[in-house]
This record gives structure tokens, sequence and C-alpha cells, in this order.
């Protein structure tokens, strides 16, 4: 039973409030797109042990989708931020790379 | 035999109380629990064991006791499985014992003990290996014979008659457990400022100190407790539960209580257990420690019991479980149960004491009492079939065999202790990882390891006293006071209370005592009691390969079952790691899963049961529905109208002449659950246009479109009638059941994909009532009700629609057809839903207008090839697949679905296509899911397809069916071939899915 921040309405979620979406930062396929890189958006998802940036949306509240850095393993939350960014903000970036040192990076 | 022999703290004797066990009347005191009023009367016997039958007694006092579960109360307030140590007797209780047949003294079932010993058929692993030929005889024999014989307890048989509830709160600090540990670590939390809960599962506080410590700052122990309970209840910031357990710990400090609110006074108006959804900043785990029975034989027998649980039913209840004791152990702690008897007058006849060297203060005051210790000793064997009336003592040689013969020494009880195991249940739950603490054998919490987190990663559970380990008094005392303390984020200066307590010499691990002759082999000496495990399974299970101690745990059952190995995991896992030649750390624990004691399936429910089950929507016209007939069928969250009974109607016969009047005359449905959805903004039409597979932008003002929208997947998903309100403003209808699912999807993609478009979306379904006239007299009803608009076929044609009023109703009429009928939709305000529903009923009153319901629904749209989301789409279907193709825009750049419609798997041409079908017998209908086959073979045969719709078409007079047919479309006048159950075939030919006015001569009028 995690708990976050809604980044738009600022309220604490017990998590039965949201609902999860998988991974953030997918970039869209349309047509036109090759067969490989359809796939991809299609059917691939990243799967790490460690931090994962995730899409949740505020469903049992506000209703906004919103996007969460989190750690896999030990369920830390480090932080949440608009899902209207095509990556996550510099300063939640270095928090993690502070926190986690030998994390690859988000992309 | 009256065993009370004592006051005992927690019971008033100065009044009884009366209850039954097993039918037979009997007495105890307010504050005994069942145990120790079963205790009191002598009944030490008190069930029978899961896989032997063997007589089993009560070994524990507390939440650990494997054996004493029974069924309390009666009728519609019987629960099977009640530990009768956590059972607090009330007036009036009824206990019955199980696991045996015809009756506890005399069980036919012990049979399988006897043959046991000829041939192990109940050893580990006799699930897998015996019963397994004839593989008949399973079916008539070896079932029946194991479900008659086997078990816990039976299920009660009437529905539950208490109420639960559900409890949720916040707090900074929980503090789990009411020990000295538990109020310490709540006093220092309090001290910081934090707002604390304090929990204890047991309905007295001070844990184990009040039979463990005489005094604590020089108060004798229970007024010591009392008032420090006082001073926490006098605290604003603190508050107090006890009967309320800690059931489990999960992310980010959320907590499961479990409060046992009127188990021990019954009563109506009062809940029965409440569970406690708590999520606390931070968690203090004080929930003590458990002993370890020693593994010796005949160790199961009635009168053998855990050193800790004879003294505390010596001091908490004042009663013997016997009169004449031996004692086992291999640690000083246990000296306190000689000292115990020996205060309460009672003999203790010898202490057997598995380390070579006994020098502790504790074993030198049972010295000077006169009794004799004997150290380097064991226990060979126990005498007695239903109660202890002997035991066997023997010298132990360090390579695990006797030296010399064996002593045997008369008593009626034997104490043991094998250690101490903190109860690191709770701070398991969520992560916590344990290391092993080779000096007092015993997993210990190490939040250097790791510890459960918070949302922010900081550690947020803390374990205190003799659950983190320290388990001597003083350095529990100071242990709880730091964890409280650090829960509250401060650092504690309270200096501990001062304690009496002797200083105990180190004990030695000690898990297995030898024996004589054949027993040795551990045949007989019992690791888990409650599922029959003996060391010599343990030993037969590493011998087979299972290694790992979560597979032992399932081939042997050790550590299943209600009390998940309480007192058997450390002793059956030291086993393990000793067969194998390892380390107990290296084979390690089986995962701790809540809840820590079983919890009732009502606390889980709560509330919600019966009419609170869940939650139904109602349309504004739902009275009148019940008040007429209507059958209901839930759809979604609504219940709608199956049909509209007359009386001595069936069901079938409402549904044919709801139809046939519809085609005839005219129907009137009830259609406000239909989704809808507004969708506003200068970018609502591009919006549409990528979310609909078909273009919504040229969909002029005043028309209606239907529109089907697809995943990126490029299946089905929804579909409905798209009306244009203005320029920027759209109305969507989406399926009754869909309308959250589709609103949903429209703000996923707005507000992650597209947040660049100008578009609001709102959920208005449950703003508009709507109701659909639909049958050739359609317009005469709503003309006849008074329309301020003209709705002629020319002012009003197919796929329009226009905003008037209906009988002073303010309404939009959407002219569009699901069961291809002239028809009108009309949708009104919410709160004039009624009105318009009688107004339109009495226009109607003069041409036969009858109301129906959504079956005819269903059959005049299959009549007409409709599909259904759900019938004909399961997640797999593409709108081509549905002969759909039309309403797939060839001419846009992009929707949601386009791309993967491309994919090779979406376009090969061997997919199943909708086709309709008519059985070759026009009265028969063909089963809902009946697959096709290529040819009749022997099982598994080819499917072809399935059935995705079928019903008897009453306008059609013939059974009628629609299907998802490989190369459908290929196959139009083809005979396909439906094996059914037992033998039976059904044949139907491929048709076009309309079955019904191809041309829409019907409802183009």
């Amino acid at each position: 039973m995690l708990v976050m921040t809604c980044p738009y309405c600022g309220a604490h979620c017990e998590e039965t409030e949201l609902t999860p979406g998988g991974e953030a930062h997918l970039t869209r396929f349309g047509p036109g797109s090759g067969d490989t890189e359809f796939e991809g958006y299609l059917f691939y998802r990243k799967n790490p042990k460690g931090v994962h940036f995730e899409r949740w949306r505020h469903a049992y509240g506000c209703g906004i989708w919103f996007h969460a850095a989190r750690c896999t393993v030990t369920l830390e939350v480090f932080g949440t931020y608009s899902a209207q960014l095509t990556e996550p903000p510099a300063d939640l970036v270095a928090k993690i790379k502070q926190k986690r040192p030998d994390w690859e990076g988000w992309a | 035999m009256n065993q009370r022999v004592a006051d005992g703290t927690l019971i008033d004797r100065t009044r009884e109380i009366a209850f039954e066990f097993n039918g037979t009347r009997l007495k105890g005191h307010p504050g005994d629990t069942l145990a120790s009023a079963l205790l009191a009367n002598g009944k030490r016997m008190v069930g029978r064991s899961f896989k032997y039958h063997r007589p089993r007694g009560i070994v524990a006092s507390g939440a650990e006791e494997p054996n004493a579960l029974l069924g309390i109360g009666r009728g519609p307030r019987f629960e099977p499985n009640q530990r009768a140590t956590n059972t607090e007797l009330f007036d009036g209780l009824q206990a019955q014992s199980q696991n045996h047949w015809p009756s506890l003294e005399f069980d036919v079932g012990a049979i399988n003990a006897s043959v046991a010993s000829v041939a192990p058929v109940f050893s580990a692993g006799f699930y897998y290996k015996t019963f397994m030929f004839p593989k008949i005889a399973w079916k008539h024999v070896y079932e029946p014979f194991i479900r008659q014989a086997a078990g816990l307890g039976k299920a009660p048989s009437e529905a539950d008659a208490d109420t639960y509830e559900h409890f949720h709160a916040h707090t900074d600090v929980l503090v789990i457990g009411g020990g000295i540990a538990g109020i310490l670590a709540a006093k220092s939390a309090a001290a910081e400022g934090a707002e604390v809960l304090l929990v204890e599962q047991a309905p007295h506080w001070g844990g184990r100190a009040l039979v463990d410590s005489e005094e604590i700052d020089g108060k004798p122990t229970a007024d010591w407790v009392s008032a420090e309970i006082a001073a926490l209840e006098g605290l604003p910031n603190v508050k107090l539960r006890s009967r309320c357990m800690g059931a489990g710990l999960y992310d980010h400090g959320y907590a499961m209580l479990y409060e046992r609110v009127a188990d021990h006074a019954p009563q109506a108006g009062v809940p029965r257990h409440r569970l406690w959804r708590v999520r606390a900043k931070q968690i203090v785990v004080a929930s003590g420690a458990i002993e370890r029975p020693l593994t010796f034989a005949y160790n199961d027998v009635p009168g053998v019991m855990l050193a800790s649980a004879v003294r505390d039913y010596l001091g908490l209840y004042g009663v013997a479980p016997g009169q004449s004791m031996v004692l086992a152990a291999n640690n000083d702690d246990a000296y306190r149960t000689a000292l115990a008897m020996i205060a309460a007058g009672l003999s203790v006849e010898a202490v057997v004491d598995t380390r070579r060297e006994v020098t502790g203060a504790l074993p030198q005051a049972v010295r000077e009492a006169g009794v004799r210790v004997l150290p380097g000793h064991g226990i060979a064997k126990v005498h007695g079939k239903t109660e202890v009336h002997a035991v066997e003592i023997g010298r132990l040689s360090g390579a695990g065999r006797l030296l010399g013969g064996t002593e045997k020494v008369y008593c009626d009880l034997v104490a043991m202790s094998g250690g101490w195991s903190p109860v690191v249940h709770l701070f398991s739950h969520c992560g916590g990882k344990l290391r092993w603490d080779d000096a007092a054998a015993m997993f210990r919490p190490a939040p250097e390891r790791a510890a459960p987190l918070g949302h922010d990663g900081a550690v947020n559970t803390h374990c205190a006293g003799a659950a983190n380990g320290a388990l001597q008094a003083a350095e529990c005392m100071a242990d709880a006071l730091a964890a409280g303390a650090a829960a509250a984020g401060g650092k504690s200066t309270t200096k501990p209370p001062k304690i009496d307590a002797p200083e105990e010499a180190p004990m030695e691990p000690h898990w297995f005592t030898p024996a004589a002759g054949k027993l040795n082999t551990g045949t007989k000496h019992w690791v888990d009691f409650q599922n029959d495990v003996t060391a010599a399974d343990v030993r037969l299970a590493a011998q087979e390969g299972y290694e790992s101690v979560e597979h032992t745990k399932r081939y042997t059952t050790l550590g299943m079952a209600t009390d998940q190995g309480k007192l058997s995991n450390i002793n059956g896992l030291a086993l393990l790691a000793a067969e194998l030649g390892k380390k107990i750390p290296e084979v390690g624990t089986t995962t701790f899963r809540p809840p820590y004691t079983p919890i009732s399936m009502g606390a889980i429910t709560g509330r919600n049961r019966g009419p609170l089950f869940k939650a139904i929507r109602q349309t504004r016209m739902h009275g009148w529905h019940a008040e007429h007939g209507a059958s209901f069928e839930p759809v979604g969250d609504w219940y709608r109208p199956y049909a509209f009974l007359r009386p001595g109607e069936t069901r079938a016969k409402a549904v044919t002449r709801e139809i046939l009047n519809t085609r005839e005359n005219v129907g009137l449905l009830d259609a406000s659950t239909l989704g809808k959805i507004a969708v506003k903004g200068p970018d609502a039409a591009t919006f549409l246009d990528l979310i609909y597979t078909n273009m919504m932008s040229s969909l002029k003002i005043g028309r209606c479109r239907y529109g089907l929208m697809c995943t990126e997947n490029g299946f089905l998903f929804d579909d409905g009638v798209v009306v244009r309100v203005s320029e920027d403003e759209y109305l969507l209808h989406t399926t009754s059941g869909g309308a959250d699912r589709v609103h949903g999807h429209l703000e996923e993609w707005l507000q992650t994909e597209w947040w660049d478009l100008k578009v609001h979306t709102a959920n208005v379904t449950d703003q508009w009532a709507q109701v659909a006239v639909a049958g050739p007299k359609a317009r005469t009803v709503i003309e006849a009700a008074g329309v301020d608009a003209d709705i002629s076929a020319e002012a009003l044609p197919f796929m329009s629609w226009i905003e008037t009023r209906i009988a002073g109703c303010p309404v939009r009429i959407f002219r569009i057809s699901f069961s291809g009928e002239l028809s009108y939709e009309i949708a009104t305000p919410a709160n004039y839903g009624l009105a318009l529903w009688h107004a339109l009923l009495d226009a109607g009153a003069d041409h036969s207008i009858m109301p129906y319901g959504t079956e005819a629904l269903h059959v005049m749209r299959a009549e007409k090839g409709f599909i259904m989301i759900g019938d004909e789409t399961d997640g797999t279907v593409t709108p081509q697949d549905l002969g759909l193709s039309w309403a797939v825009s060839k001419k846009k750049t992009d929707f949601i679905g386009k791309r993967a419609m491309e994919r090779p798997d979406l376009i090969r041409a061997d997919r199943k296509q909708l086709v309709g079908l008519l059985t070759e017998n026009p009265r028969e209908v063909i089963p809902d899911g009946a697959h096709a086959v290529d040819q009749i073979t022997a099982p598994p045969m080819r499917t072809i397809g399935h059935v995705t719709s079928t019903y008897f078409s009453p306008s059609l007079g013939h059974s009628i069916a629609m299907a998802l047919i490989e190369r459908g479309s290929e196959r139009m006048g083809e005979v396909l071939t439906f094996p059914l159950e037992g033998d039976k075939v059904l044949k139907a030919r491929v048709v076009d899915p309309v079955f019904l006015d191809k041309e829409g001569a019907r409802q183009n009028v």
C-alpha cells in the first residue's frame, strides 16, 4: 500500500486512490513507423530492479495523470511530477543520482 | 478434579461463570481463558491431531498454541479452529473439540497412527506418494476417507449472525505489543510529543512481566503495569487498545490490526471484530518472543507443555497444569517454572538440563529448594497415552546418544524449554531481514541488512525488547525506550525502571534429544504438533533432496495451517540444517506472511455484505420499473430491467411479447444507463478524429454518427453514436458498462499524449435520463405526447437530432435506432426522466405501447446484426473482423489503433470473422460460446470459431446466432458442425449476420 503525493492537487494519496499506468515517457510510434519501432512501443517495457519512472492516475481524486520515480526494490518514492513532460525534471534526476550513485540514468 | 491452587493475577475467584465443553457443564472464573478454565477442570486432552488423530493437550498459553483448537459457539455464531488459549471465558460459552469421530476419548481415526507404525503411509510427502493407485480408488476410497478423517474443524453451516466493521486511523507512532517493551516504547515516543497508538493482542497489559518479574521500580509488577497504563491513558497524545492484535505490516507504514471487540462478551449491537487499517509514520514492533519446545520422544502426549505456559497458568490463573513436574530445559529462564511450581506447593521431581554445566542463579535457587538438577541430561521418552504418567530420563553424549541406562521418573506434567525465538513476523512482513544469533540460537531482526521503509526511503519500523532479541528484562526495557524515542525522532533520556532480575547463564542450542533403539530415528519426536510432522519426516525430506526450507515445508507440511509454525519452524529448520550438513542461517527461514494469527472472514468483509456488498446505480425510472414487474439484471454497476413480467408470465414469454409489440406497435426502453460523455473545446474535432476509427470532424452540427474506438493494439474497445452539438462540442454515447472506462481512456490520451489539444471532457451520464421510443408507431406516440418541433421524416431524418420539448420536458431527440425500427432516443435532464417516461406511456396508451427490457433490446439488435461490445468483442477482435471496415477511415493520417491494423497478425486472411448462423432445426438455439469444428474427432478437436450471441428470434420465428468463424466471410452457405455436451451435434448454416430488414426500410420511414 504505497503512498504518493499527487503533484497536481497536492493530496497525499493512498494506493487505493490511484491507478497504475505502467512505464512513463514512452514515445508513441504511430502510422508510418517501422515494425521494430512499433513493436518496441506496443510490447516492450523496462522492468528494472531499482529506479523506475512510471505513470499513475489520481483516479479517485482529482483524476489527473502524473509521473512517479520509484524504486521497485525498496519502494522508495523519489518524487512525483507532471505527466506533461517528456523527461524527468533535472532536480529529481540529481536527487536520485545522489541517493543511488550506481544508477545508470533514466533514459 | 479442581486444579485451582491459588489466586491468579488475572482472575476473580469471588465469582464463578459456567461454560460447556463437549456438552459437559464446567465452571471457571472471570478473567480465565478457555484453556485455563479447561485445565482448572482437569481437562488436559482437548483434541486430536490432524493426521494420526493422536490425543493432544494444551501446550502453550498464547497465540502460538498448536493443539487446543476448538469449535466455539452454536449455529450462526459457530466458528471452528479457535485457540482456547486466546479465547476469553464468558458465561454460557460453548466449545467442542475437533478432529475426532465418534468421540474425543475414542477415535476411529487413531488407527492411522498404528497403521503408520507398520508402514509409514502418513510420513513426509504422503500426499504425493500414497493413494496413487489404482486411479479409480482415489475418488471412491482414498478421498472420502481422507476428507472424513482429516481437516481442521468443520465449516459453519449458517450465515454469520454477527456484525463486523473496518476502522481507519492515522498516527505518528504505532506501537504493537503491550508488554513492558511496548509500554516503555509508547511512553518514550509520547514524551517526544508524537501521537501514539499502543495495541496489545491480549485483554491485559504487561505481557510476560506479570509472571516473570516480581517487582519493577520497587512495586509489584502488576501495580507498576497498572500505573504506567493509567499514566499513558492520561496523556492526550496516546491511545490504547487491548484485545487488538497487530496482524500485518505492509508498504509505507500501512498496518492491519485485528480488534476482538466482543468475542469475550457476545451481544447484539456491538461489532464482534474490528479490522483497523492504520497508516503510521513510524512503527515499533514490541511483539515479544515465543518459547520453543524440545524434540524428545512422545513429546506430544497431553501434559507436556512449554515451561513458560506452565508458570503462566500458575501465576495468571492460579491453575496447576499438573501436580508433579519434570522440567526439561537448555536455558536458565525455564527454571522460573520450577520455582513457580515450588512456590505453589507443587512438586518438581527433577530438572534435566541438556547443558553440561548449569551454574546460573535461577538453577541455583532451584537446587536450594531441594530439587534434583541433572546437567547433561534429557528426556529419552514420555510414558502415557492420553496423559503423561512418567518420563525416562538419561545422560546425553555429545554425539546424540544416550549414555548408559535411563531412569523412570513418575510425574503428570512435563515442562520443556528449548530457548526463545523473537516474534519477528511483523518486521518480516514488509521486507525486514533477519540474522542468526549463534549465542542465543535465534533469528533476530537485522535492520542493518534491510528494514521496512517509508515512502521517503527512511526506516519506518523498529523492533523493541524481546522482539528485537533483547530477552533479559533490563536490556529489553532500555532497548524499548530507545526504540520509542527513535520512532518519534528523538533520543531517549529516560532511565530504564529498576528491575531485580537474576543474571542468566548462556543457553545452549539443543535440537534433538536422543532416545533408545528405534525411537532414536525420530518417528515419535514431534516437531510440528499441529501438522503431525516428526523429526523423521524432516530427515526423510532432506534425504529425498528437499534442500530448500520452502520446499521442505510444503513436502512435510511443517509450519503450515493455523499456527504457521510458531512453535515448530526453528526446530524444524535446525533439524533440516543438521541433516544437510549446513548452518542454520544457510538454510534460512520460510517467508512470514500476514496475518500473524488467523483473522475472521467477517473482519475482512466488514460491513460489505448483503445490500452493502456493492453499490447499485439506479435510473430515475427505477421505482416505476420495480412497481411494474421488472425483473432486473446487473449491467456494469447499473440494475436494468431484463423484462417487465406480467402476472403469471415467465421471463421468456415477457421478452417475446415485448419484441413482437415493439416490431408491430411501439416499445419504450429506459436507456438512461447509456454512457454519455461531453467533449468540448476548439480542438474537440481534432481529438475525436484521433479517438475514433472513423472521421468525426466532418460530422455536421445536428447530425449523429456511429463510431468505433480501438485501443492502440487495433482491437475494438467501445462503440456508440457520436452527436455534434456545436462547432466545438460533441456528445459521445458509450456502452452502458463502459462510460467510466471510455472517459478514462479519453483523459489518458488527452493528458499524457495530446496535452497540447484544447479539449475538456466530462462524464455526463448521470445528468441525463434517456428513453428510446421504437416501433412503427413511435412518431405517432411522440406527437401525441406533445412535441414542440416537427419530427417528420423530412424535418428529422435518420441520424439527425434536435433540441426541443416534449410534454414540457426539455429534450434532445436523437433519431437513431438499435432495434432496426423507426426509433427516437430522447434525452432529458435527469430530474425530468420520470415525467417524460409517464408522458410517453400516457400518450402511447391508445397505441399499445409497452415498456421493454434489455433482453428484448439484445434480441432485436441481434436480429439486425448489430454487434454488442463484450459479446462480439473480447479484446482481440478488430473492426475488420466484425465487417465494420466501413467505419474505419482510410483518409485519416492517424487514429488510435491505425498503425496496429497494419500488423501482419491483424491482416492475415484466416482471422475469425463475424457471420450469422441459422440452425438447421429452427427451434433449436445453439448454446452461447459453442465451438464449431472442422470435423468431429476424438477430443481435442480443432475449433474454427465460436458462437458470440445466440437467441430465438420471435420476429423471424427462427433460432439465430452470431459467431466468429475462421475465414467466415468466405463460408456463406456452408453448414458448420457444433459438437455439444454428451455427443450431441448441432448443425447451422452460415449466413449474413443481418437477419432482418437488410435494406433498413423499417427504420427509414
